[in-house]
């Protein structure tokens, strides 16, 4: 579901930098299916990617063949990201906090971490030049603070300041596609706000599941269920063996 | 025509240009990890290196675990599509004794180091890091105030390794290297590092690298040894000769969950064999499993 709805977030003809995990899996689906001019960018230098199989990880050697250009990681970084091509970022995160700022780093204090996380990547700038970012991550308590543990990926406010004001050049997580509903960045607070529920679930179970007081949009919408073709293609054609599915 | 051979054997390369107390990078992102040259940094029990590398990956997992490293600089320390490098965790953590000194980027902050590096300069400026905790995590990450434009910038200094290893598919015995596929930051790191180890699937003439320049990404002149080393990324992969061995990057959670289990990998994987070719008689049918299907490319004409 969680695949379905992250697509549904691409236009056909984007460019889009794809990250690690469910991303890849929504990227794929969304080539197949209505976006098949989306330009999959991949941090490791594919540049109009076209796997034949669901690349296990951003590295994949499937990445590269048949791709329309394979590139060093400092042109991608400089000549495709910091120069401003990139229309969608894709980032998942242990963390997304109430302004979505996300966490990848570590979970308690830096010095002394309860948990340490793989860190940054390339997240950190794609957060910050990206036009626009999709937040990828299962809705909990934990998951969703009030305020992350550690800013890996900056969203509307740091500190207070807003992301403009830091001289980020990208809009930042504009949405967040999570198991239950869809979040999204109100446009003048950057408050995460409630969009949309998926099917049977209630505005008060998505409220209990996030560490802030959760506003609702004014329309909040109702997400439609995965097609038929959709759910054919995630679970017989693209990740058969559920890499990404399970969980 | 080229005479001066660099050929060597991993352990003669190992032996007389990695150090103990080195910056070391084993580059390459996903694809052309050289874990030949880890295993016999481990074998040879360097210790006391400084690690650098964007993605530390199973090798510098394994290279913790074996105590060769006192510091880490890196920018993403996971086992991608599967989760933790659990070696890397414990030395962060603190349940393992010593802690890993950590130096921490961004993917595109550990790329300009080794940017900077390679062209000589200090540091190198970036628009990065407004609103990240990076910098506070990081003194190394500053800012400089563009003298054109009054504009704030990051900058990250300058990465200069004590030595680079590349794994390539194939270099003539100069080093005259050639890689295709994802190239990652190899070249940059390259030329950042004071000595270069190349390491290649397959030994090639000087002529063959000739006839397809624009296909080298290091030339001879700053690498100081090749080694012939077929099969030598694996679990990692060589595009146009082996896949990636994602069963192992599966296994590997298993394996470096428990220390144990790890400790008895590498006593039967790295210290229990005296070299690659002994590695790859405890791994029967990998090219049955691995090996590369064909998808040539078509050419083109050099001709003037």
């Amino acid at each position: 579901m969680m695949a379905t709805v992250a697509a549904r977030e691409l236009a056909d003809g984007e460019v889009v930098f794809v990250g690690i995990g469910l991303p890849n899996l929504a990227c794929n689906l969304a080539r197949v299916t209505h976006a098949p001019n989306l330009v999959l960018i991949y941090e490791s230098g594919a540049v109009g990617a076209v796997p034949e199989r669901l690349p296990v990880s951003i590295g994949d050697p499937a990445l590269v063949t048949g791709s329309l250009m394979v590139c060093g990681m400092a042109d991608v970084f400089q000549l495709i990201l910091q120069n401003g091509r990139i229309d969608v970022g894709f980032l998942g995160g242990a963390q997304v906090d109430r302004y979505g700022n996300i966490n990848t780093t570590v979970i308690g204090p830096y010095e002394r971490p309860r948990v340490r996380l793989p860190g940054s990547g390339g997240a950190a700038e794609i957060a910050i030049h990206a036009r626009r970012t999709v937040v990828v991550s299962k809705l909990s308590p934990r998951a969703f603070p009030e305020q992350v543990d550690f800013v890996t990926s900056p969203g509307h406010r740091s500190g207070g300041v807003r992301r403009a004001e830091l001289g980020m050049p990208g809009a930042g997580p504009v949405r967040v596609i999570t198991d239950k509903a869809i979040l999204a960045a109100d446009a003048v607070a950057g408050e995460l706000i409630l969009a949309a529920l998926y099917p049977g679930v209630t505005a008060a179970e998505v409220k209990a599941s996030v560490g802030w007081p959760l506003e609702s949009g004014r329309d909040v919408g109702c997400v439609d269920p995965p097609t038929a073709r959709d759910l054919e293609l995630l679970r017989c054609v693209l990740d058969p063996k559920k890499l990404y599915l399970r969980g | 025509m080229s005479d001066v051979s660099k050929l060597m054997s991993m352990r003669d390369a190992v032996a007389r240009f990695v150090h103990d107390g080195d910056t070391v990078v084993i580059e390459g992102f996903t694809h052309l990890i050289c874990f030949a040259a880890g295993h016999e940094i481990i074998r040879q029990g360097r210790t006391n290196l400084t690690l650098a590398r964007l993605t530390p990956d199973l090798i510098y997992d394994q290279m913790i675990a074996a105590g060769c490293a006192r510091k880490l600089v890196f920018s993403w320390a996971g086992n991608p599509g599967v989760g933790s490098l659990h070696a890397f965790r414990r030395a962060v953590e603190g349940r393992d004794g010593p802690r890993l000194e950590l130096e921490e980027y961004s993917h595109f902050g550990m790329v300009a180091r080794f940017a900077a590096g390679a062209a000589r300069l200090p540091f190198w400026p970036l628009r990065n890091y407004m609103g990240t905790d990076l910098p506070r995590a990081n003194p190394y990450i500053r800012t400089v105030t563009c003298p054109y434009t009054g504009e704030p910038l990051a900058t990250v200094p300058a990465l200069h390794p004590d030595v680079t290893i590349v794994h390539a598919q194939r270099a003539d015995a100069a080093g005259n290297t050639q890689i295709w596929g994802l190239v990652g930051v190899q070249k940059e790191a390259a030329f950042a590092s004071r000595r270069v180890i190349v390491v290649v699937e397959e030994l090639v003439d000087e002529s063959v690298i000739r006839s397809d320049p624009n296909r080298t990404l290091i030339p001879g002149m700053i690498v100081d040894a090749v080694v012939l080393e077929p099969w030598g990324a694996h679990p990692s992969y060589a595009q146009g000769y082996y896949d990636r061995d994602n069963d192992f990057y599966v296994a590997w959670e298993r394996i470096s969950r428990d220390p144990g289990e790890l400790r008895r990998y590498l006593d039967e994987f790295v210290h229990g064999v005296p070299d690659r070719a002994a590695y790859l008689e405890k791994h029967p049918g990998l090219e049955t499993r691995l090996q590369a299907k064909q998808r040539r490319s078509s050419g083109v004409n050099y001709g003037f």
